[in-house]
């Protein structure tokens, strides 16, 4: 029985990296 | 770090340094809580103890499940290490460019709001109005420096900025003018209360500028409360048949419905409703920010309510969506799969660094909720900034900026708050506004949940 259901999401520990600064800046 | 919580009959998991999600259900989450703690065979013996009224709960089970949380652990998906703090460290060494301007096109406003955080536009100071030369000049620091960043931002800003509208466009023209030789991108925005809306106005608005903020705080009785103009008289009727057209003409994309809620309308949510049963469909609503004995400061007892605000809000929209008819909040816009990567998440709107805002004399202040505060005065567009002791407290701000927060499983999120919250609540920008991280937390959890919500629909 699977109890645990893991969302698909960005894994931040990859992105260190790969810190561009061109997104939008409140 | 893990952080669990329920919601809407969501048992939800966050693992804070690899930003992942879980949905698990009741047995797995208390596993989960019991995980770091105890033994295998404590938490084995408790499982079978809570549930020994559902069969399907074995030793067998349990230890399946215990199998998942491992693998998870060791795949860098729950309890990760948090490894960011050097990073926090060399990032805010790194960042001397400046990528964004809030452009104070006017000291001055044709409405009189009593909660106004700038005084009724004015910001402590006399009334004025930014020259062209002057915001010319902004654009010419603006490039300058920003090193090899393309992307570059404006916000016409106020007051009011439509009361100074012949200089906006001016200085649209003139960063046109000179984005491509310098390799630059411009994107403007402007925010405005609506009143001086017209067709001319709307045309320049939907060929110049990527988004546009539109005051409005919800229900006429609500929003002409503290929304007046200098006779006394409400601008709802007024600004609602302006909003209207604007957002039609822009085929109801790109812009924001921003609204602020008091201690006078703790119910806000019927606000944001109000506002969507008008065909509004991009919504934002914040909290006041004024001094705690201002008669619409919100307050200790507002807390809980508006916490439960914040829940009924996601349910709502959940249950709009379903019927067809979906509208977005600005807090609950968070994106799991393509989010910001780990340096933004640390640093956050680089107010005083990477952001700044400009008098209308050419004053360079670190964010909009400073300026008219002297000590908070960075420098100027000529000269630029001198007040280096000032920003590098600023270049401080970040998610591992404060003790408090290191165990706070928000931070990833918030990336150590917004400054000027700090400023106003504690006296300092390093403080800890607890009411502002309360409702933070409040508004992630629900913002997650109807992530979580959507996944289980598919």
């Amino acid at each position: 029985m699977n109890r645990i259901k893991t969302i698909e999401t960005k894994d931040l520990n990859k992105t260190v990296k790969n810190g561009c600064g061109e997104c939008q800046t409140c | 770090m893990v952080h669990q919580y329920k919601l809407n009959g969501y048992n939800i998991v966050l693992d804070t340094c690899s930003g992942s999600v879980h949905t698990v259900d009741e047995v797995a989450y208390d596993i989960i809580s019991m995980y770091k703690s105890a033994s295998e065979e404590e938490i084995a013996e408790a499982i079978l103890k809570k549930y020994a009224h559902m069969p399907d709960v074995t030793r067998e089970e349990i230890l399946l499940c215990l199998g998942d949380i491992k693998a998870l652990e060791e795949s860098g998906k729950l309890y990760s290490e948090d490894e960011y703090e050097d990073l926090a460290r060399s990032y805010k060494n790194n960042s001397n460019v400046i990528k964004a301007l809030c452009l104070h096109v006017a000291h001055t406003c044709n409405l009189n709001c009593s909660y106004c955080f700038a005084s009724q536009g004015k910001y402590q100071g006399d009334r004025a109005v930014m020259s062209f030369e002057v915001g010319k000049q902004a654009f010419d620091f603006l490039i300058a420096n920003s090193g090899a960043r393309r992307n570059l931002e404006v916000d016409f800003f106020g007051g009011e900025p439509l009361m100074n509208w012949d200089v906006v466009k001016q200085l649209v023209a003139y960063a046109r003018s000179i984005e491509k030789e310098h390799n630059k991108n411009f994107r403007f925005t402007l925010t405005t209360n609506g009143l001086l809306i017209d067709d001319e106005v709307i045309d320049f608005l939907n060929k110049e500028m990527s988004n546009v903020v539109l005051s409005l705080d919800g229900r006429k009785e609500v929003h002409d409360l503290f929304r007046k103009d200098y006779a006394g008289n409400g601008s709802y009727d007024r600004i609602i048949p302006k909003f209207k057209r604007l957002v039609e003409s822009r085929g109801g994309k790109n812009y924001y419905m921003r609204g602020t809620f008091t201690h006078n309308n703790v119910d806000f949510t019927e606000d944001i409703f109000h506002m969507a049963d008008l065909g509004f469909t991009e919504l934002s609503m914040e909290p006041v920010v004024c001094a705690p004995d201002d008669p619409c400061a919100l307050t200790d007892e507002d807390l809980p309510k508006l916490c439960e605000q914040y829940e009924i809000l996601a349910k709502e929209m959940i249950k709009r969506k379903k019927e067809g008819r979906p509208f977005t909040f600005y807090h609950y816009m968070i994106d799991l799969k393509n989010g910001p990567c780990i340096y933004k998440r640390i640093t956050g709107c680089g107010s005083g660094t990477e952001y700044m805002a400009v008098t209308p004399w050419g004053e360079l202040f670190p964010c909009h909720q400073f300026v008219g505060d002297p000590k908070y005065s960075l420098g100027n567009i000529w000269d630029g900034v001198k007040n280096k002791e000032c920003q590098d407290e600023f270049r401080s701000c970040n998610a591992y900026a404060r003790e408090e927060c290191r165990d706070c499983w928000a931070k990833l999120y918030c990336s150590g708050g917004c400054a000027a919250n700090a400023y106003h609540a504690t006296g300092s920008i390093g403080g800890i506004y607890k009411y502002g991280c309360d409702l933070f937390k409040k508004r992630i959890e629900c913002a997650i949940m109807m992530q979580v919500a959507e996944a289980e629909e598919q």
